[in-house]
């Protein structure tokens, strides 16, 4: 396990963790390089399907960060964001989906830091965790099971 | 078939002392759909956007992919470079190879394979982008700027000038701000109020100048060209067209106890009041938090002696209602209150003040009438002490930023004290001299020379009283850290400049950021200093980071362009990245079946009903329409909508499906 390397999705709005990874950047704060960045206006027009889509595709971690409550570039896009991801997670729950996997955070555009340090303990709680081998059996099996009836 | 044009940039060696940039081009270049990828040295230079030109013209490419820097800085000059090429704009994407890869991890294949893997994902996203054309939308000519400081009469003077109407709102009775409270200024020292005032007349007297004081911004809607403010204008209790600021009530108060806010507490005012004698307007308020009649219910003498009877008790808060298509942000800052220094015992030795009280001192209108005489018992201190860095430049303190006016004021008081207290001593005790700027070291070295202060290197470890003498314990660190002990009469805390309070809930109505220090944020630290990430709001002195005169006038005329810029269009573009509900052909007309679940998320309103009617003119459906010139473009509509019948341009849903295949199915 000492050299699995986690491939980590991270779903980002523009304004504020876009925004804060940049000046993380421009600060020159070194972090892990498993983390890529796909960006988003809004926290709150992630369509979390795409988390399933992730762990389809073999991800074994996502992130999830926008911006902190209140300061939401749309007024209460990250609101709805984390109302959804309560629903969502007791969803995963219920069908078996490691929710230690989703990292749910918020991260404004001057904390280039917490960018660095979000990532770094993301990235060691999964490695720790292992690869996600079992996303894909659950995906199997609830194919098999639509399949037979 | 999509022909993908791939250009990475090194930004010199930024990128590419971590990152191998001819791999990644490489890499790029066997991609399906890529037809062409190259590496430069510079990207966004003009030779690099030629390149991406003419490789546009010469291979006919229907999308690019510059692999450079944060799009947050150059996504508009590429898109620009494509538009002049022939390709629509939004046929280019951006990979942030800079600022979310080469500066942040070690040089090595890791680092390339993170290059390459943002590559891809922009690769396959940009196969689904679709031709984009920008929205134009109408611009209501008119400027709100909040705070009327020195910023924002200068901000609202420059943008009036223009011809453009502009409405300011202070909440204080009077217009002035900090600048108002000051003696003389550095490092000419002219009087403060002697510059500042005609221009506070003019503000009130310009025929395009709006003005409200003593209200404050309720909340805002909208966006650039087309904001929709609400202003609080707080009752005064006066009927201002009946008052005639004659100031017979201010006089009669029999309330005049309460410490003066404009002499920082070291004089008193009554409980209807004008600020000060200079105010604008100048009409007077009445703090219903010390009116013997809002708090005990009898008195109302200010009503018998007012001649045209202005007083109004039953006066309420009024909402007004405006439309603007700019904002100025000028609320300035404010300085700590040093009662977080128990060390230095302000609060508990009335002569240990603030730099601001000192201003008042010093100020010709002052308490004092500019006499520098102890709050204690009026007597005109021998020996006087000034502690630069209060706070400021202190991790422990959560202040690690320096104040940057400290170090100027300091100098001007201790040479306004050797200039009235002749043959009094004055010490500065400091930890480095800040003096940049235009005749300022000058400035600070005359202080030393001619006028004799005493300028000792080193901290104030405590402050204490002993026989009636302040005892301030430091130490000389450029006499090997050699303790000193100064028996001082008074001692002056340059407390640090920090945001003001209520900043963050300002920041959150305005919808810009701000940063840890509650500072309002600039778009970019150096090339966009007075604008912010909100389209359409500027930033002008304190209020970003703290600022002296001459650099909150130079940012305040600097928004005040950016306003006249935009409002010397008529229309305005903007980025068509907008929600838009899917049309079909008859008889379904559109997969969308009308639960409207997106209109109950859309922050702003800007999702319709639209009727479809057969020939006869029946509705036969009822569908979601989005109003694109309300439509901000957050997307929350699209992860709402169950039936997948609205998407947002730019970040549809096969575009980032396509993105997180991309990235984990790796070639």
């Amino acid at each position: 396990m000492a050299d699995f390397e986690p491939k980590i999705v991270a779903f980002v709005c523009n304004w504020c963790t876009y925004a804060g990874a940049d000046l993380t950047g421009t600060s020159r704060i070194k972090y892990a390089s498993n983390v890529r960045i796909i960006r988003f206006p809004c926290t709150g027009r992630i369509d979390y399907m795409l988390l399933l889509k992730a762990f389809d595709e073999g991800a074994d971690g996502i992130m999830i960060s926008g911006c902190h409550p209140n300061d939401c570039h749309y007024t209460s896009g990250n609101f709805h964001a984390r109302r959804r991801w309560i629903m969502f997670r007791s969803l995963c729950e219920f069908i078996g989906i490691d929710t230690r996997r989703i990292i749910f955070s918020w991260v404004s555009a001057a904390e280039g830091a917490r960018w660095a340090e979000l990532v770094n303990s993301t990235v060691a709680s999964i490695r720790e965790l292992g690869p996600y081998n079992e996303y894909q059996n659950i995906a199997k099996k609830s194919v098999m099971e639509v399949n037979n009836g | 078939m999509s022909k993908i044009g791939v250009f990475v940039c090194h930004c010199g060696e930024n990128i590419s002392a971590t990152v191998d940039c001819v791999k990644v081009a490489e890499t790029a270049g066997k991609y399906d759909g890529v037809t062409f990828s190259i590496d430069y040295k510079y990207m966004c230079s003009d030779p690099g956007q030629t390149i991406i030109k003419n490789a546009i013209k010469e291979k006919g490419l229907t999308g690019v992919v510059v692999a450079s820097c944060s799009p947050r800085m150059h996504e508009p000059t590429f898109r620009k470079a494509c538009a002049e090429a022939g390709l629509n704009p939004y046929m280019c994407e951006m990979a942030n190879l800079r600022e979310h890869c080469s500066w942040v991890h070690e040089k090595g294949e890791e680092t390339t394979e993170k290059a390459i893997d943002l590559v891809r994902i922009l690769v396959e996203k940009i196969k689904y982008n679709q031709s984009l054309d920008a929205i134009k939308v109408p611009v209501t000519k008119t400027a709100l700027v909040i705070g009327g400081g020195i910023a924002g009469i200068q901000a609202s003077l420059d943008i009036a000038n223009t011809g453009h109407k502009v409405i300011l709102i202070e909440k204080d009775p009077s217009i002035g701000g900090h600048m108002s409270q000051l003696s003389e200024t550095f490092p000419t020292l002219d009087c403060s109020q002697c510059i500042l005032t005609p221009r506070m007349v003019e503000v009130a007297q310009h025929p395009d100048i709006t003005l409200y004081t003593y209200a404050e911004l309720e909340s805002l809607e909208g966006f650039i060209g087309n904001f929709k403010a609400k202003i609080r204008r707080k009752s005064k209790s006066i009927d201002e067209k009946l008052c005639t600021g004659c100031g017979l009530c201010t006089t009669k108060c029999p309330n005049k106890k309460i410490p003066s806010e404009f002499n920082e507490g070291l004089g008193t005012r009554p409980a209807i009041y004008v600020p000060f004698p200079q105010a604008v307007p100048n009409k007077p308020v009445i703090d219903k938090v010390n009116c013997t009649y809002y708090t005990k219910g009898k008195c109302r003498v200010c009503e018998k002696v007012c001649p045209t009877q202005a007083i109004r008790f039953d006066q309420e808060d009024q909402i007004v209602e405006v439309e603007i298509g700019a904002i100025v942000i000028a609320t300035g800052f404010t300085v700590k209150q040093p009662d977080f220094f128990p060390e230095y015992g302000y609060g508990k030795y009335p002569d240990v003040i603030t730099g601001l009280q000192f201003e008042r001192l010093a100020s010709a209108s002052g308490p004092t009438l500019g006499e520098i005489k102890r709050p204690s018992d009026g007597k005109i201190p021998e020996k006087i002490v000034f502690v630069a860095c209060a706070g400021s430049r202190d991790q422990a303190k959560g202040i690690p930023y320096c104040s940057k006016i400290c170090c100027m004021y300091i100098a001007k008081h201790a040479m306004l004290y050797q200039h009235k207290v002749h043959g009094g001593k004055s010490y500065v005790f400091y930890m480095d001299i800040r003096a940049g700027g235009k005749m300022y070291e000058e400035f600070v070295r005359r202080a030393i020379e001619d006028d004799g202060v005493n300028y000792v290197r080193g901290r104030i470890s405590r402050i204490y009283e002993k026989n009636g003498k302040l005892i301030v314990n430091g130490a000389d660190t450029l006499l090997n850290a050699m303790p000193v002990e100064i028996e001082a009469d008074m001692v002056v805390l340059a407390t640090a400049g920090v945001a003001n309070e209520g900043a963050e809930e300002l920041a959150q109505k305005l919808h810009v950021s701000y940063d840890p220090y509650h500072f309002f944020a600039e778009a970019h630290p150096k090339l966009k200093p007075v604008e912010t990430n909100t389209a359409g709001i500027f930033l002008a002195g304190a209020c970003q980071a703290p600022r002296d005169i001459p650099e909150s006038v130079a940012m305040a005329s600097g928004a005040a362009v950016k306003v006249a810029a935009l409002f010397s269009q008529d229309e305005l573009t903007r980025e068509p990245l907008i929600a838009v509900v899917n049309r079909q052909a008859a008889p379904v007309y559109s997969s969308c079946v009308g639960c409207f679940l997106c209109q109950s998320a859309c922050p702003y309103q800007a999702i319709e009903r639209e009727d479809i009617k057969n020939r006869a003119g029946e509705v036969i459906k009822s569908v979601a329409k989005v109003n694109p010139g309300l439509c901000q473009g957050c997307g929350t509509c699209v992860a709402f909508c169950r039936t997948k019948s609205i998407d947002i341009q730019g970040y549809t849903h096969e575009q980032v499906y396509s993105e997180v295949m991309a990235l984990l199915n790796e070639y």
